[in-house]
Formats: C-alpha cells, sequence, structure tokens
C-alpha cells in the first residue's frame, strides 16, 4: 500500500536524508521525499498499519533532520 | 520570506547589533565573557542544540557539529587568552546568513516550480437535480456529465457534449496559444477552462487522467538519483568525518612533536586556533546543498518548459546523448494521414473506398482511420464479418459476403496475388476481392513542420547520429529520410524488429554515449523502455508512454528533443562546475588555514561564500526558457 504524506522541509539534502531515514524504517517497503512538491510517498510492507509505521518513520527522519516536518 | 526566515533575520540583526555594541564597550573579564554571551546564544542556540541531538543520535559529523566545535573553541581562546570574543560570534553569524540567503533562493524557487506544476484539480463539478455541486474528482464515475466554468481546471479526461470554449493547455505543454474546443471533442485534464462553460462527459476516472499520470510522474521524479549525486552523499560521508579527525590531529600533533621531540615549549593555543579554523573552513554544505539543488532546478526549468524528465539520473544520461532513434510516424510526421490518390481498375472510386472503409472498421491504427475519414459516411458493421487481422500486413475480412483482403504488398505476395507498384510515394493500401485484385488507394503522411530544424538542431549541438524506424515503405521512408535530413533508415519493420534493431544500435555506439529513442508511445513502450533514455511524445492521451518513458515531451514539437539536450546539458556544467570550484576553494582554504596563513575570518568567507556563488549558479539551471 502507497500512502502520500505532506511535509515540510527546506533544503534539498536534508530532503534526501528523510529519504534514507525514511527507507531504513521497518514495515516501509519504499520511500520518496520529492522536495519539489514537498510530499513524501511511502509505500509500506504488507500487512503493516500506517499509522504506526509513520510514527516510526516520523522519528527516525527527526534523528537525521532535526527540522523536519510530517503531517501525519 | 517565511515566518521561520523572519524570525532568522531577527535573531541575525539582533546578534550583529549586540556584537557591535558590546565590542566598544570597555569592560572586565568576567562581564565581558557574560556578555558576548548573549549574542552567541542568540545567533548559535538551534546549532548547538541540532548538533547535541545529533551526538546523542549518533548522526555525530554534520555542519551543526563542525560549527559549534569551532565556535565553541574559539570563544575557548577568547577565554583563556585574546578576549576577541567577536571571532566566534562572526563565525556563527556568517553561517547563518549563508543557511537564510540558501533558504530564501531555494525556497524562492520552489515555489516557482510548484506553482508552475500546480495542475492537481480540487474538485469537479456535478449537476444533481438541477443543481451543481463540487464533489472529489476521485469520486466521479466513468460517464459522468461534468461541468467546468471558465478559469476552472479541467479535472478529468473527457469528451465536450455541450458548449465551446478555449483552452489553456501551457501547464501541460508549455504552449501558450489556447487551444479552441467544441462538441465532440476530446478534452485532457490539467487544462484551464477559458471562455465558455462546458459540459463534459468523463471517459476516464481521475486515477487513470491524464494529470494524475502527469503528477504522479513530476512527484516520483526524485526517487531516481543521478550519479553525481550518489557521489555526494559517498563523498560527504567520508569527508566531514576526515576533515574532523585532521583538525584534531592538526590541534595534537603539531605541539606534541614540539615539546616531546623538539624540547620546547609548544604554541598550543596557535594550533588550537588553526584547527578550528580549519573545521570552519571545511564545512561541505557548498557541495551538499547545491548539487541536489542544481538538479532539481534542471528538472524544474524543464518541466516549465513542457519537458518532464522522471529522474536527475535520466537528465545525466540525456547529457551524453549521441544517437537519436526516431520512430517516424506520429513522431517526424503528423500522424495524420490522407488518401491522396486512388488508383481503380475494375471498381468505381467510391466503391473501392468503401470497401476499403469497411474492412478496416474495426481497426484504430491511424490508416484505417484515414479510410473512414475519405469514406466519409456513416459505416454498417453489419455488413462486416470475420475480420482478421495479420500485423505488419493488413485485414482480410467478409464484406458483403465477399473475401476482401486491404494490406501491403506484403499481404498481397502472401496470398498470391498479383498486384500493380505504384509509382506515387506514400503508403499502398492494395485492395484484392475474392482473390482478385481490384486497385489500390494511396495515403500520405504530413512531416511535421520543424522536423527538418529539429535534425539539424540535434546535429548542431553534437548528435552523431540519427535513425529513423518506421514499419512503413522502403520508399516512403527515404522521401520523409531525405527530405529532414535524418542519417540512416530502417524501413518494413514490424513492430518487434523495432527492439532488436534498437538493441543493435546500442551495441554499435561508443561506450560512453547514451542512445534516445523518440517516439509517439503508440505500440512503443517496448522500444522506449529497451533504449537509454526513452522520449514520449505528446504525452496528451497516451498513458503506456507515460509510464515507459524517462522523458516525456509535452506536445509533440520534435524541436524539444534538442532543447531537452541543451538543458540537460546546462544542467551538469552546472554540476561539475560546482563540484570542482567547490572542492578545489575548499583545499586551497584548507592547506592556507593549516599553514595559518589565513585565519578564521577567511575561513568562514570561504564556506559561507562558496555556498552562497554555488547556489546561485545551481539556481542558473532553472532559467531555460530562452535555449
Amino acid at each position: 500500500m502507497k500512502k502520500t504524506y505532506r511535509i515540510e522541509v527546506d533544503c534539498v539534502n536534508c530532503a534526501n536524508k528523510m529519504e534514507e531515514a525514511a527507507k531504513k524504517t521497518s514495515g516501509v517497503k519504499g520511500a520518496i521525499v520529492n522536495f519539489m512538491t514537498q510530499k513524501m510517498i511511502v509505500e509500506f510492507d504488507d500487512g503493516r498499519e500506517p499509522a504506526t509505521v509513520m510514527q516510526s518513520v516520523l522519528k527516525n527522519c527527526k534523528k537525521v533532520e532535526d527540522d523536519c516536518e510530517i503531517f501525519l | 520570506m517565511n515566518k521561520k526566515q523572519k524570525k532568522m533575520l531577527f535573531r541575525i540583526v539582533l546578534a550583529a547589533a549586540l556584537m557591535v555594541v558590546f565590542a566598544l564597550l570597555p569592560i572586565g573579564d568576567v562581564l565581558r565573557f557574560v556578555l558576548f554571551l548573549i549574542p552567541y546564544l542568540v545567533i548559535g542556540y538551534d546549532i548547538l542544540l541540532k548538533a547535541w541531538k545529533g551526538i546523542r543520535n549518533k548522526q555525530v559529523f554534520d555542519e551543526n557539529f563542525l560549527m559549534s566545535v569551532a565556535t565553541i573553541g574559539a570563544m575557548f581562546i577568547a577565554v583563556t587568552q585574546s578576549g576577541d570574543y567577536v571571532e566566534a560570534i562572526a563565525v556563527m553569524l556568517f553561517y547563518q546568513i549563508g543557511e537564510l540567503f540558501q533558504n530564501y533562493a531555494i525556497g524562492k524557487s520552489r515555489k516557482n516550480i510548484s506553482e508552475l506544476m500546480d495542475i492537481r484539480p480540487d474538485y469537479a463539478n456535478v449537476e444533481l437535480d438541477g443543481k451543481l455541486e463540487q464533489v472529489d474528482p476521485e469520486e466521479v464515475c466513468v460517464g459522468t456529465t461534468i461541468i467546468v466554468q471558465p478559469g476552472e481546471k479541467i479535472p478529468i479526461d473527457g469528451i465536450v457534449t455541450e458548449g465551446t470554449s478555449s483552452l489553456n493547455t501551457s501547464a501541460l505543454t508549455g504552449e501558450s496559444l489556447p487551444r479552441d474546443v467544441k462538441i465532440g471533442d476530446e478534452i485532457i485534464s490539467g487544462c484551464i477552462n477559458m471562455t465558455g462553460v462546458l459540459k463534459i462527459q468523463t471517459t476516464k476516472e481521475f486515477g487513470e487522467s491524464t494529470v494524475s499520470k502527469i503528477l504522479d510522474l513530476v512527484e516520483n521524479a526524485s526517487s531516481r538519483k543521478s550519479k553525481s549525486e550518489d557521489f555526494i552523499s559517498k563523498f560527504a560521508k567520508v569527508y566531514t568525518p576526515a576533515v574532523c579527525y585532521s583538525a584534531l590531529a592538526l590541534a595534537v600533533i603539531p605541539s606534541l612533536f614540539s615539546m616531546l621531540i623538539l624540547q620546547v615549549p609548544a604554541n598550543a593555543s596557535q594550533w588550537l586556533y588553526r584547527a578550528l579554523s580549519f573545521l570552519v573552513a571545511s564545512c561541505p554544505c557548498a557541495l551538499v546543498v547545491s548539487i541536489p539543488l542544481s538538479f532539481f532546478a534542471g528538472i524544474g526549468g524543464a518541466s516549465k518548459e513542457g519537458i518532464l524528465v522522471k529522474g536527475s539520473n535520466y537528465l545525466e544520461a540525456l547529457s551524453k546523448t549521441g544517437c537519436v532513434v526516431f520512430d517516424k510516424t506520429g513522431t517526424l510526421t503528423q500522424g495524420v494521414f490522407e488518401v491522396s490518390a486512388i488508383h481503380h481498375n475494375v471498381l468505381s472510386e467510391e466503391t473501392l473506398i468503401e470497401y476499403a472503409a469497411l474492412a478496416e472498421s474495426a481497426s484504430s491504427h491511424p490508416i484505417s482511420k484515414s479510410l473512414k475519414r475519405a469514406y466519409g459516411r456513416e459505416i454498417d458493421r453489419s455488413r462486416v464479418t470475420d475480420i482478421q487481422e495479420i500485423s505488419g500486413n493488413g485485414i482480410v475480412a467478409e464484406v458483403d459476403g465477399k473475401e476482401v483482403a486491404v494490406g501491403n504488398n506484403k499481404l498481397m505476395k502472401r496470398l498470391n496475388i498479383s498486384h500493380i507498384d505504384c509509382h506515387s510515394v506514400g503508403t499502398i493500401i492494395h485492395i484484392a476481392v475474392d482473390s482478385k485484385y481490384v486497385g489500390h488507394i494511396v495515403i500520405s503522411d504530413i512531416i511535421k513542420a520543424t522536423s527538418e530544424k529539429a535534425i539539424s538542431a540535434l546535429k548542431s549541438i553534437g548528435v552523431k547520429k540519427t535513425v529513423m524506424l518506421t514499419g512503413d515503405s522502403e520508399k516512403v521512408a527515404q522521401q520523409v529520410a531525405s527530405s529532414i535530413g535524418i542519417d540512416a533508415v530502417c524501413s518494413e519493420l514490424l513492430p518487434g524488429d523495432k527492439v532488436s534493431k534498437v538493441e543493435e544500435l546500442l551495441t554499435e555506439k561508443p561506450p560512453k554515449s547514451r542512445l534516445a529513442f523518440v517516439g509517439d508511445g503508440i505500440n512503443d513502450a517496448p522500444v522506449l523502455s529497451r533504449a537509454d533514455i526513452g522520449i514520449a511524445m505528446g504525452a496528451m492521451g497516451s498513458d503506456a508512454a507515460i509510464e515507459a518513458a524517462d522523458v516525456v515531451l509535452m506536445d509533440d514539437d520534435p524541436m524539444k528533443i534538442a532543447k531537452a539536450i541543451k538543458i540537460s546539458r546546462k544542467c551538469l556544467g552546472i554540476v561539475y562546475q560546482n563540484i570542482v570550484f567547490a572542492i578545489s576553494i575548499k583545499v586551497m582554504a584548507l592547506i592556507l588555514v593549516a599553514l595559518g596563513v589565513a585565519n578564521m575570518w577567511i575561513a568562514i568567507f570561504a564556506d559561507v561564500g562558496v555556498m552562497v556563488l554555488a547556489v546561485l549558479n545551481a539556481i542558473r539551471a532553472l532559467f531555460v526558457h530562452t535555449m
């Protein structure tokens, strides 16, 4: 399952960092952060609840880039 | 400026003012330290906080860490020896000014691009019990009649059932001329209705509509990273720890060396100062910020021109294009066939075309469409039975109980019917009724007005080879090729042959150059994905092409191919300039600082200055309109 989230991130490199962090989160099959449209598209592993996975995605993103925001 | 940026600007001004005032005050040691701590914290508290969080999250080596260590170190030297607090504050100050500038510039260009690509319709108007109701486009079923008022975006693909208007297609095509539509016209979502009220019967769901396909493409574009970006992120991972350890070595080794080996008292604070300046100068921001920004600006600039690139790796590949392979129909020619001659011998002209149109009634091939157009009357499908389509040859069908064969000379040969070759240039459709040859119809396609210019433009920018592939006859192919100046032609290809032909060309080309295939997307999907770069033209309408291609040209002007290559080269040029410029200035500054020639002021200018210049240079990639 794929879901799109609105994000707020200030620099292109920070967006890349967020993407890396989101990809490494358990339950995430793939993630794309689009700086231009300020969106994060997350594909979840089968049977995982997006809401709970996104909590850890947000936590991991905050770790690498304190200034980012994901609107869940 | 947004709220965050305004706040930062305020902090910069406040810290600078406090710093200047305190520097002018004649005050004693302890009070001086406390006073100067105020502007330092005003300007740098977030950096210190981020560095601390970074350490706690085991993401130690980043620019916040570099800046924090350098400025805390400088404060330490000021307290113990020099009393010069200004330096530490100034480093933070300039660093923040650079960040603010970069932030502002990026935000501005991002907004520029995203506004242009803002084609997502928010609602669709549906008539319910005589009243207009706004609904989510995703909830509209196929076949629903929607109403689009002037000034609104067309939310879903469909056919006009009522009204006339002109459409602004600039968001999709980059074309500023409005397009007129009337009843019966197919229209695509994403255009803006300008003058009249339109009633549209939807032919697709929102998710399958052009606008969704394009948004998908744009939103997924950043997923494919170029080699340069990979290089920079790998580089940064090695570089930052490396400079930190070098700085540590610079602080410790010379002092130890002079104390233990030379047995003289070491000037430890001088080496510490150099090490801190070294840290300031080393910040890799210029690279990590400007390289992704250049690609982002390049892709953004291109999309503004109606050229959608699916990822920065394709932009990179496009800049190395050495060979461009074209599909003929719909790419170099308009793909609108006209019946230009009817050569009959036994039947009348009308009967001949009637037979042809009836036999081809089930086909949607452009040639069939032109036959049906030339026939001009309603087709009674009940007269046609037993239709067999022979791919690459033609059609055999029963019309009014007679066996009618309509197709090229291959079909005639296959059916063992002797036929007369035509002297005119064009696609020749032979017709046989009950295995007897009855004549042929000549259909010709019109070459696009800009095809010739497009080929010469490609050659002038250094594309070595241009090839045209077509399923059409040798004669037509040669005539088109020679009139537009293409290098090589492969004609009479079946759809599958195109893939093997492209594979052949891929092995022939020099290893570093890339092969681009340009097609209109109809039947081209396998070739588009096989080529190094698949370029689909006239995306409006063919979703298979949008999916298979790496680059989508929103209109069908072949001139855009040369433009796309030029844009990619400009972007890649900027990327290389920034890599070379930033790294060489960094290396120079690091050497000067280590030798003690440059102080911390020069180090911070080297850092922020390079970043500002690199960002400005990167934004240049956005301006491609005049290319």
